[in-house]
């Protein structure tokens, strides 16, 4: 199983908990404002369980009854965020390389050029994140999250505010990840649409 | 141009507010950072700590660096006997009291900026790899530089402006502590001295000028995102 997880955490007004265990690409499916995120932030580590579990590729990285709780930037998890969050203080080339220089070598099992040809991007390295379309932000905050190494990939509505095109582009990128790659991913959204095209497996939230 | 007195009068403030700058901005900085982003008890207590200086009367900041600094008192004593020096009239002291006046201004616009860096920033730094230490150095410093280039200047502006404090602290010695607004004020008891206090009132203006267009010029290019320093 690439994803074992049990989270339940209390997030303003909502109880916000989720059990469920698959390999390939899981959707997390469920309406807006059903705590799809709030789930994402917890297997990440960013958002702490009440209590709960949470095991990726067989190792865990969260585990109440077992006191574990390993911080985010040892997770290995790369997490393309709903809002990319490119740094904007930095080129193209070095967001890329931000997460690729601190992984350790063993854990890299992509280089840039690679990622690079995967998404597109080459001719994007020099410029400012704020000269960027909606699209291409997107695949390069893809692109960041592979070069570091992870174990796995959290994608969160990764084709929200984006047209046509741009969807279809970052779509076909998705599934090469998934096939090509065979990495786990966790995909979140509220898209029927995707779930048919994506998923190997589907839970629902909320 | 200037006289040979008032080029050193110029210097001397410059030294001043250079010195009051450096000293205070990462003190500034660590104050702004917790009263943005840390939470503990007494925060509001620091909050008022920091900005009495802001609100106090000069003369009692002055009085109470006197206190604090004078031979006899706690930490001047200490200078005296560890390292056998002293603040007093000297122009270190005029820095400090210049650094005192300038840190509420100094912290308040860093707390603007540090409040504005995006906290998905920092959590996404941290998914990548980067300790709690590093998204400080490779994200959250770096966003913060426009607050810190405008904390500088103002923080600038106020120390070689800083009049009160300093004359209450470290008096009006020619050289060491009479900075351009002390030199000011002496120009005005001569008799005869209102040419003198005209030039010397063309050089702080020039200054300050110069200090609002470095900002101006430094906003400006770190608005278009690249990298200011």
């Amino acid at each position: 199983m690439s994803f074992d997880v049990d989270v339940a955490r209390r997030v303003g007004e909502t109880e916000v908990s989720a059990r469920f265990s698959g390999s390939g690409l899981v959707v997390l499916f469920g309406p807006s404002g059903a705590g799809k995120t709030s789930v994402l932030n917890m297997v990440a580590g960013l958002l702490t369980p009440e209590h709960g579990h949470v095991r990726v590729g067989g190792e865990t990285l969260f585990d109440t009854v077992a006191a574990i709780d390993v911080p985010p930037e040892r997770r290995r998890l790369g997490y393309v965020f709903q809002d990319s969050r490119l740094f904007p203080h930095l080129r193209v080339r070095e967001n890329l390389l931000y997460g690729y220089r601190l992984a350790r070598p063993e854990d890299r099992w992509m280089d840039v050029d690679e990622t690079v040809g995967l998404l597109g991007i080459a001719h994007l390295l020099d410029r400012w994140p704020k000269s960027l379309s909606g699209g291409e932000v997107r695949r390069v905050a893809i692109g960041r999250a592979l070069l570091s190494g992870p174990r796995a990939l959290l994608l969160d509505e990764p084709l929200s505010f984006l047209d046509r095109v741009r969807r279809e582009e970052v779509l076909r990128v998705v599934e090469r990840i998934r096939d090509t790659l065979k990495l786990p991913i966790l995909y979140v959204t509220h898209d029927e649409r995707e779930v048919e095209r994506l998923a190997t497996q589907i839970i629902a939230i909320g | 141009m200037l006289s040979p007195a008032e080029f050193e009068i110029l210097l001397l403030t410059l030294k001043v507010g250079v010195t009051a700058v450096l000293l205070t901005l990462p003190i500034a900085f660590a104050f702004a950072w917790l009263l943005a982003r840390a939470r503990f008890p007494g925060k509001l207590l620091l909050d008022g700590l920091v900005h009495l200086p802001l609100v106090l009367p000069p003369v009692v900041t002055g009085w109470m660096l006197l206190l604090a600094f004078g031979r006899t008192g706690p930490v001047g004593a200490w200078l005296e006997s560890w390292f056998g020096t002293t603040v007093m009239f000297r122009w270190t002291g005029a820095a400090i009291a210049a650094a005192v006046m300038a840190l509420p201004l100094m912290v308040r616009a860093l707390r603007l900026s540090i409040e504005n860096v995006d906290r998905g920033l920092e959590s996404a730094a941290r998914t990548l790899g980067a300790s709690r230490a590093r998204v400080f150095f490779s994200v959250t410093l770096p966003l913060s530089v426009p607050g810190i280039l405008v904390a500088s200047v103002l923080g600038f502006a106020r120390a070689i402006g800083e009049f009160g404090a300093t004359i209450t602290f470290v008096s009006n010695v020619p050289g060491q502590t009479q900075t351009l607004p002390l030199a000011i004020y002496s120009a005005l008891q001569l008799p005869g001295g209102e040419g003198q206090v005209l030039r010397l009132a063309v050089i702080a203006i020039a200054l300050s000028l110069a200090a609002l267009v470095v900002s101006e010029v430094l906003a400006r290019r770190s608005a278009r995102g690249r990298h200011v320093l």
